[in-house]
């Protein structure tokens, strides 16, 4: 199995304080792999590195055997790496479809085009039916589902997730990961930053472990959730399996 | 389902469209020359206004400059024709092309070195004003005295743009119909989409794939061109240009007017906008000269605006709209630029 995205010794510094501290993982193509740790403990920074969001202070990203690190978002985004953000961004004065559409006009000029794959988008999140509405009428667990529709309809190769199913209901969580199995079986490859254990334990087939910015765990998710320093890391915070 | 109701409101919105210009144009034939003249200039600016407004209602980026480009469209048919005997047509492509260029450069040189929302609008007055003075000082291109039209020989010459006051009125509503036509496909085209989003937020957009700095050069150098293309006809139409009137503060507020007032982002607010403001501008003007107060019209305007932000923050179009529930707008007009500096 070759690696998609490799990530070696990546390091982010802040005024007073290293949010990534000298991380590597690497993800398989085709897997679910889950990135946890508990709050503050840079998953959100790291994902801001990989999708160019912001320059590490060290070490190196590699997607397809190419290196990233000095290209902009836009760019990391046409290479196939698509992104959501953990505090929602959609666009305010645009539809929910027209937020939809964005993303396909990373792969076409065609407006048509674009609505057919916006359309398909938002079937997917389960938000179909509020094509029309404006984004301040979605609910938030709705609108991290439109930041996921957005991300699809760029036509990913990998897809980063932060926290897109925070809010669910239990029955709507599992219906989104059935979109994810059906998206990975399609050949999508997904990094998950997640904090419900339990939708960890059901999609990943890998997880890396991170607290205080520096990987403490990855392996099998039967194997993380046992791991006596991992343990240690979440009773810390409050731990919520 | 979606798409017919989609195209139930475009068909609706075109046809409102034609009926509104169709309108203008049987006030055209009808109306006598005060009137005529006064709807002219309400026209170009609404032409003009419908640049400023692809700019910042629907690519975010605010200019309140656009004399800049209002003033070179109008020196170059100037120079061409006056000078050399060139007609219009060349004047305004080649007018078009320069201020293209120059927006552009503007635009580029800002945005690559991070100078952006309220920091670029300040950039744009700094170049017209740097132009205005420029020109004023150009021996060649008239300097302070500014350049003359020879008086229309009263027939109508299409070729040589030259004709009675009511020539100009049509040429000025077929810009205007243009400008609001174009407005409408090109905020339902590609480009709209992306300018739109980029409006809205631009990292976001950026996370999509959105090349926004190439997008915002992009819009800048297009509302440039077509400004300048409303600044040649302007000049036609007035008959004599000076640094000072067709490059001054003046023109980039009565360029913004319209669109603020009717309605950001819009098709149809800067029609509606210039409408209700240009003739309350000259009739505020005229009662101003009458009773021998000269700074009447600028406080009518100034009040206008405020009265407009205070109670209409959308502009006068989007809320008509919402009172009748007769048009789907492509996107809600606010000032998207304002709300992005705040942060
Ligand atoms: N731009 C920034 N400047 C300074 N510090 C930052 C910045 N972004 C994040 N941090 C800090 O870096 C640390 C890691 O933040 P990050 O958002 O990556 O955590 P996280 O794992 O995503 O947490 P959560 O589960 O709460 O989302 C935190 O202490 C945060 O305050
Ligand atoms: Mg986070």
């Amino acid at each position: 199995m070759t690696a998609l995205l490799e990530v070696k010794n990546l390091t982010k510094a802040f005024v007073g304080l290293v949010a990534v501290n000298d991380v590597s993982f690497s993800l398989q193509a085709g897997r679910i792999t889950a990135l946890i740790g508990p709050n503050g403990a840079g998953k959100t920074t790291c994902f801001n590195l990989v999708a160019g969001a912001l320059r590490p202070t060290a070490g190196q990203v590699l997607f397809e055997g190419r290196s990233l690190e000095r290209e902009p978002p836009e760019a990391v985004c046409r290479m196939g790496i698509a992104r959501t953000f953990q505090i929602v961004r959609p666009m305010k004065d645009m539809s929910v479809l027209e937020n939809a559409m964005v993303g396909a006009f990373s792969w076409t000029t065609n407006v048509r085009e674009a609505r057919d794959k916006a359309h398909e988008s938002l079937e997917n999140v389960g938000l179909a039916g509020k094509a029309n509405a404006r984004t301040d009428q979605l609910t938030l667990p709705d609108r991290k589902m439109l930041e996921m529709a957005k991300a699809l309809s760029t036509r990913p190769k990998l897809l980063l997730l932060d926290e897109v199913m925070a809010g669910l209901r239990p029955t709507e969580a599992a219906r989104v990961v059935g979109v994810l199995h059906r998206l990975v079986e399609g050949g999508l490859t997904i990094l998950l930053v997640e904090h419900v254990m339990r939708i960890v334990m059901e999609v990943a087939s890998t997880v890396v472990v991170l607290h205080h910015g520096a990987k403490i765990a990855e392996g099998k998710p039967s194997e993380v959730v046992a791991d006596p320093a991992v343990l240690e890391s979440y009773l810390g915070a409050g731990f919520h399996a | 389902m979606q798409r017919t109701s989609d195209q139930a409101s475009d068909t609706k919105r075109w046809g409102a469209g034609a009926l509104v210009f169709a309108a203008l144009a049987v006030v055209g034939g009808m109306s006598n020359a005060y009137v005529i003249s006064l709807l002219t200039i309400v026209l170009l600016f609404t032409f003009m206004g419908q640049s400023w407004n692809l700019m910042l209602g629907i690519g975010g980026q605010l200019s309140i400059g656009h004399a800049l480009f209002v003033g070179i469209g109008a020196y170059a048919v100037a120079i061409l024709n006056i000078k050399y005997g060139i007609t219009p047509w060349i004047g305004l492509l080649l007018g078009a092309v320069i201020a293209g260029f120059v927006g552009a450069v503007l635009a580029w040189l800002s945005f690559r070195f991070e100078v952006r929302g309220i920091y670029f609008a300040l950039l744009t007055i700094a170049a017209a004003e740097f132009a205005r003075i420029m020109f004023g000082g150009w021996d060649y291109a008239g300097g302070m005295q500014g350049l003359f039209y020879q008086a229309p020989s009263g027939a109508m010459d299409l070729g040589m743009l030259r004709g009675d006051a009511r020539f100009y009125y049509f040429v000025a509503l077929a810009l205007a119909a243009i400008g609001v036509a174009g407005t409408e496909l090109i905020s339902r085209s590609y480009w709209g989409y992306v300018w739109r989003a980029m409006r809205d937020d631009d990292e976001a957009a950026r996370a999509l794939g959105v090349r926004t700095f190439r997008h915002k050069v992009l819009v800048v150098s297009i509302s440039a061109a077509t400004a300048a293309v409303g600044g040649g006809v302007l000049g036609l139409v007035q008959g004599a240009i000076f640094p000072d009137s067709i490059m001054g503060m003046a023109i980039s507020v009565d360029v913004l007017i319209g669109p603020v007032v009717g309605g950001l982002g819009t098709a149809f607010g800067p029609l509606v906008g210039s409408m209700a403001a240009i003739p309350l501008h000259h009739a505020m003007g005229a009662l101003g000269d009458a009773l021998g107060l000269p700074g009447l019209n600028s406080v009518a305007y100034g009040a206008v605006l405020i009265l407009v932000v205070w109670f209409l923050p959308d502009g006068i179009w989007p809320s008509m709209v919402r009172l009748y529930g007769a048009v789907q707008l492509p996107a809600r007009g606010r000032i998207p630029q304002l709300r992005k500096v705040e942060e």
